[in-house]
């Protein structure tokens, strides 16, 4: 039995002439909760419609649960949920209408399923989707992704439009999921999320991978936060990045000798200090912002 | 079964609006015939002073006062240009609408081939305009009975017979290209069903245009050619049907491998 649930090879995408991916190679084994970094055009969706077989790949090999998404398509879709980052329906259709045919599509009954799903998440079957909040149709692709109870579910942007309280629910919904052994790809740009939920995790830019490995890994830097209430000689210090001064002391991410820094702030008066170890939004923005800068001492295992 | 079930029931609306209105003028046209048979002599003397006008409608070689030469011109070409906007509009938005509405991420994210897809949606097109056609054909045999009229059964099932086949024809051409498209084509549907009725008036207006005959599915179905032959011309007709073929297969072939944006 292959354990890897999604495992792409120097996947490549291009329209004509156009960058979307480049030698994306990618390995999500059997029950994880991977996340999927990346700001907007950095070909996350690229990815994703490529694992879902929406579009061909340029060069590379994309296979799910061992089996090549070109070939063995059907195959592989019969066991993957997928909650697009945006949401279009039939009009004309109830949400029990398309819960419905989406089931149909599958060839199962998950009625049951789906009245579950629609009562946690607050959903009303029987509204029409072109009368639906942009919240609610959200709900109904993610009861759509989940009713099959799939083995690996793709979830594209999937807060976008829930409040607070369901996105609390929807993550709730997930790791129950993820605890039963359902394998969970996450994409989204909202690093708390994966931060949060994910163990392992890769960071996407320009349509390559940057860095990948286990979220606690992408945290564990030597970087740190460094905030100061007072003054002192930020020249004397190498490895500062990010110096942000104030009339009433500086903020920066420190990359350099832990004495050093204490040495120059003994030099210095300082009435406060705070040293904490950044979190993954501000490196993963510092891996974007300066990628070259942070490679002088590598937080992540790049790829 | 799925696919067609759920493509019927989304065009449920359209279908019903363009059956409606073609079978209501169409019933309406034979309504006016005894009006016409009884003023045949002055509308005969003023349909052959038209000249090219007279040509281009076949209504040259066809007489107005019998129910066969007026159903074939007058019901003709309601049939023939409704059906044929109806068929185009129809065989071109099939594929293109999951695109241009972005509903293909939806339908093709579940575990179904896009050959099946293909498939489904054809046959979705294939049933419309054969149920369409039927109705018709049945309220207008209706409504020629209820004006007392003898009904020219085979003349009336040929004539109808050809339009099916254009219909067809036009609804597979388009198929084809709706496959290519990514946003409505709508106007290239209308625009296609439009070309190809104009393309006989003028086939039929000039000798040096008669080869234009080959190019269009209307030829088929000229009244005139019809009731004086007593069949449909064949040659023609596998022309369309190579022409519907090659739509088919291009959708087929475009669209399994097509990336969905």
């Amino acid at each position: 039995m292959n354990e890897n649930v999604i495992q792409t090879e120097n996947l490549t995408k291009y329209y004509g002439q156009t960058r979307g991916i480049e030698q994306i190679s990618l390995t999500v084994p059997r029950g994880d909760f991977f996340g999927f970094i990346g700001p907007n055009g950095a070909g996350k969706s690229t990815t994703i419609r490529t694992l879902l077989g929406l579009i061909r790949p340029t060069g590379g090999v994309a296979k799910l649960f061992g089996l090549d998404m070109i070939n063995d398509r059907e195959q592989i879709l019969s066991r993957v949920g997928y909650l697009p980052s945006e949401t279009s329906f039939y009009p004309g259709m109830r949400v029990r209408d398309v819960l419905k045919l989406s089931a149909e599509l599958r060839g199962r009954g998950c009625t049951e399923a789906a009245r579950l799903l629609c009562g946690r998440l607050q959903l009303d079957p029987a509204r029409k989707v072109d009368e639906l909040s942009l919240g609610n149709r959200k709900k109904t692709a993610i009861v759509c992704a989940l009713q099959h109870n799939p083995d690996l579910l793709i979830l594209d942007e999937p807060t976008n439009g829930l409040d607070p309280l369901m996105q609390r629910e929807f993550f709730e919904i997930l790791r129950e999921r993820s605890a039963g052994g359902t394998t969970i790809f996450l994409s989204s740009h909202i690093l708390s999320e994966i931060q949060h939920n994910c163990a392992h995790a890769a960071i996407i830019r320009d349509g390559r991978i940057i860095a990948s490995g286990s979220v606690k890994d992408l945290s564990r830097t030597g970087a740190r936060r460094v905030s100061i209430r007072g003054r002192m000689d930020y020249d004397a210090l190498s490895g500062v990045k990010n110096l942000c001064i104030s009339p009433d002391g500086a903020d920066f991410l420190y990359n350099g000798d832990m004495q050093a820094l204490l040495a120059v702030m003994a030099n210095g008066t300082i009435r406060d200090v705070s040293i904490t170890e950044p979190d993954l939004e501000e490196i993963f923005l510092h891996c974007y912002t300066d990628q070259r800068k942070a490679d002088t001492n590598q937080p992540f295992q790049s790829t | 079964m799925t696919i067609i079930k759920h493509e019927l029931r989304q065009n449920r609306t359209a279908f019903a609006l363009w059956t409606t209105s073609i079978a209501f003028l169409l019933i309406v046209c034979v309504f006016l015939f005894p009006e016409m048979k009884g003023e045949m002599d002055s509308v005969g003397e003023l349909f052959a002073s038209m000249g090219s006008f007279t040509a281009a409608f076949g209504m040259d070689r066809l007489n107005f006062g019998t129910l066969t030469g007026y159903y074939s011109i007058e019901c003709g070409n309601i049939l023939g240009l409704g059906g044929a906007l109806f068929s185009s509009l129809l065989g071109i938005s099939s594929l293109s609408k999951e695109e241009k509405d972005r509903t293909a991420e939806f339908l093709l994210t579940h575990p179904i081939s896009r050959t099946r897809v293909v498939t489904g949606k054809l046959a979705a097109v294939l049933t419309q305009i054969a149920v369409m056609n039927l109705i018709i054909l049945v309220l207008s045999l209706l409504s020629i009975a209820l004006i007392g009229e003898d009904i020219p059964f085979r003349e009336l099932l040929l004539i109808h017979g050809a339009y099916f086949l254009l219909q067809l024809e036009l609804a597979c051409v388009c198929f084809g290209i709706s496959a290519f498209l990514r946003r409505s084509g709508a106007g290239i549907g209308m625009g296609l069903a439009a070309a190809a009725y104009f393309l006989n008036l003028v086939a039929n207006i000039s000798e040096s245009a008669h080869f234009l005959h080959w190019l269009t599915p209307f030829a088929y179905c000229e009244g005139a050619d019809i009731i004086a032959n007593g069949s449909l011309d064949g040659g023609r007709i596998a022309v369309g049907t190579v022409l519907a073929a090659v739509g088919v297969a291009a959708a087929y072939r475009k669209y399994i491998r097509k990336d969905i944006r």
